[in-house]
């Protein structure tokens, strides 16, 4: 916490202040300042729970950082390489080593439809830090849903907050729903390779537009109507436990 | 807004402070989507008696010419009558950018509109709907939804913009981006007030089929549009 450790130092400062003062004053035993024991470490812990609202879309590994500034994405800014890798591969082990990152937690595995995960992030005193949250729809070709750079400053331990997540587009993989661009079990012919460092649509991130479907028209889709969905498609929560 | 708050605690004495409503905002307004574009976004401070539509209403002709065409001619003139303050953004919103417009407002002008048409559409727009501008200063965010004007037959093909005319609209950023030779998806619109799109069809076929709307770019899901308002 950056209002902590500046408290901190100004305690160090005013403590070497009143070491020198007094050495001023004394005759020529000089006052042994007495090193101030580290405090101990105050862990401070968060509960995020998804619910999975889509019919077929299943949700990769979550990936859950807090990080003191910054965010993982921006509608209308081309994606980081570490999110493309999340959005077209459901791999979050990028978006977790992100550089910003201070303290992270992963998911256990594939949340399905209709499931529920819950997943604890801890991180020692900070208790503002910044918590982004994301996961892919494995049957697309770069969806994902998620939370971006929420502050956490308002919590107290017990304190929950909910929100409901949208659909976003990563805009680094064209919509095509083809056999081989899609890493989800829609995907029959087992060979996605998920993640390409080309990019091929618009390149930045906005709101996703919904999937098409063989179903409703569009040639070559590997998904059917099961496979669509709609705003919203996650119901988070944010709980601080401790 | 501390500069108001102490100009109220002093009128308070004199004459009661509860209606002082000014305020000096900035409007900023995204386009959510990849594929679609926003013609000029009108953002319309009027006091709460005035309402640019109404959901499950018949759209004003003035609200219609926005919807097919873009234009906010009408819309504008209906402004200055009821002494709104307005100000728009210029040309067009493209997928996934922003636009920003300052917009001083007056004690009476109490609640704030937006509208916008949607690219490629028969006559849809973005809307907001009598939000009442907060008297604290902060920042804001808001998300709209898509709303179909009701007043024209969503074929998705290529026609016109002037009230009354069928079909789309397609100022030059689009020309290459829409099909032609579409059919037509339908040739009723059954529901003719005010209500919440049911989105773009489409098709994949730019030199025929039923639809000029290309299904694999040119659809959205709600929310449609972020607008963050800053108030001073």
């Amino acid at each position: 916490m950056q209002f902590l450790t500046l408290h901190g130092v100004w305690r160090v400062t005013l403590a070497a202040v009143v070491v020198s003062t007094l050495a001023a004053c004394s005759d020529d035993d000089p006052a042994q300042p007495t090193p101030t024991p580290p405090p101990a470490a105050t862990p401070v812990s968060y509960e995020i729970t998804l619910t999975n609202l889509s019919h077929e879309q299943p949700l990769s590994p979550v990936a859950v950082v807090l990080h003191s500034e910054g965010s993982v994405w921006g509608v209308g800014e081309p994606a980081s390489e570490a999110l493309e890798v999340l959005a077209e591969g459901g791999d979050n082990s990028d978006v977790l080593a992100l550089p910003m990152v201070l303290a992270n937690a992963s998911g256990a595995g594939v949340i399905g439809p209709g499931m529920t995960e819950s997943i604890t992030v801890t991180i020692n005193d900070v208790d503002d830090a910044l918590l982004s949250v994301v996961t892919m729809l494995v049957n697309t070709n770069d969806g994902f849903t998620g939370l971006n750079g929420w502050s956490t400053a308002s919590l107290a331990v017990g304190d929950s907050w909910q929100t409901m997540l949208p659909v976003y587009d990563a805009g680094t993989e064209g919509n095509t729903e083809a056999a081989g661009t899609i890493p989800g079990p829609a995907d029959g012919s087992g060979d996605s390779p998920g993640y390409l460092s080309e990019r091929d649509d618009v390149d930045f991130v906005a709101y996703h537009r919904g999937v098409v479907s063989a179903d409703d028209g569009l040639p070559g889709s590997v998904l059917s109507s099961v496979h669509r969905f709609d705003n919203p498609v996650v119901r988070l929560t944010v709980t601080r436990v401790e | 807004m501390k500069h108001l708050s102490i100009r109220c605690a002093i009128g308070a004495l004199f004459l009661g402070c509860g209606v002082s409503h000014a305020a000096e905002l900035s409007v900023s307004v995204t386009n959510l989507t990849q594929g679609m574009y926003f013609t000029p976004v009108l953002a319309i401070a009027h006091d709460d008696s005035n309402s640019l539509f109404e959901v499950g209403e018949t759209a004003s002709a003035a609200l219609q010419e926005m919807a097919e065409g873009g234009s906010l001619a009408g819309l504008a003139a209906i402004g200055d009558a009821i002494v709104a303050d307005y100000a728009n953004t210029e040309g067009l919103t493209a997928p996934g950018t922003t636009q920003t417009l300052m917009l001083s407002t007056a004690d009476s002008n109490t609640v704030l509109s937006m509208v916008g048409m949607i690219l490629p559409t028969n006559d849809g727009f973005i809307g907001l709907d009598n939000w009442p501008i907060p008297t604290e200063a902060g920042t804001y965010t808001l998300y709209l939804n898509a709303y179909d004007a009701g007043t024209e037959v969503n074929d998705e093909i290529r026609g016109g913009g002037a009230p009354g005319t069928p079909g789309m609209p397609v100022p030059p950023p689009l020309e290459d981006l829409v099909g032609n030779g579409g059919s037509g998806v339908t040739a009723v619109e059954t529901n003719t007030t005010v209500h919440i799109h049911r989105g773009n069809l489409g098709d994949s076929d730019m030199v025929g089929g039923s639809s000029d709307i290309n299904l694999m770019t040119q659809r959205w899901l709600n929310p449609i549009a972020r607008v963050t308002v800053v108030v001073n």
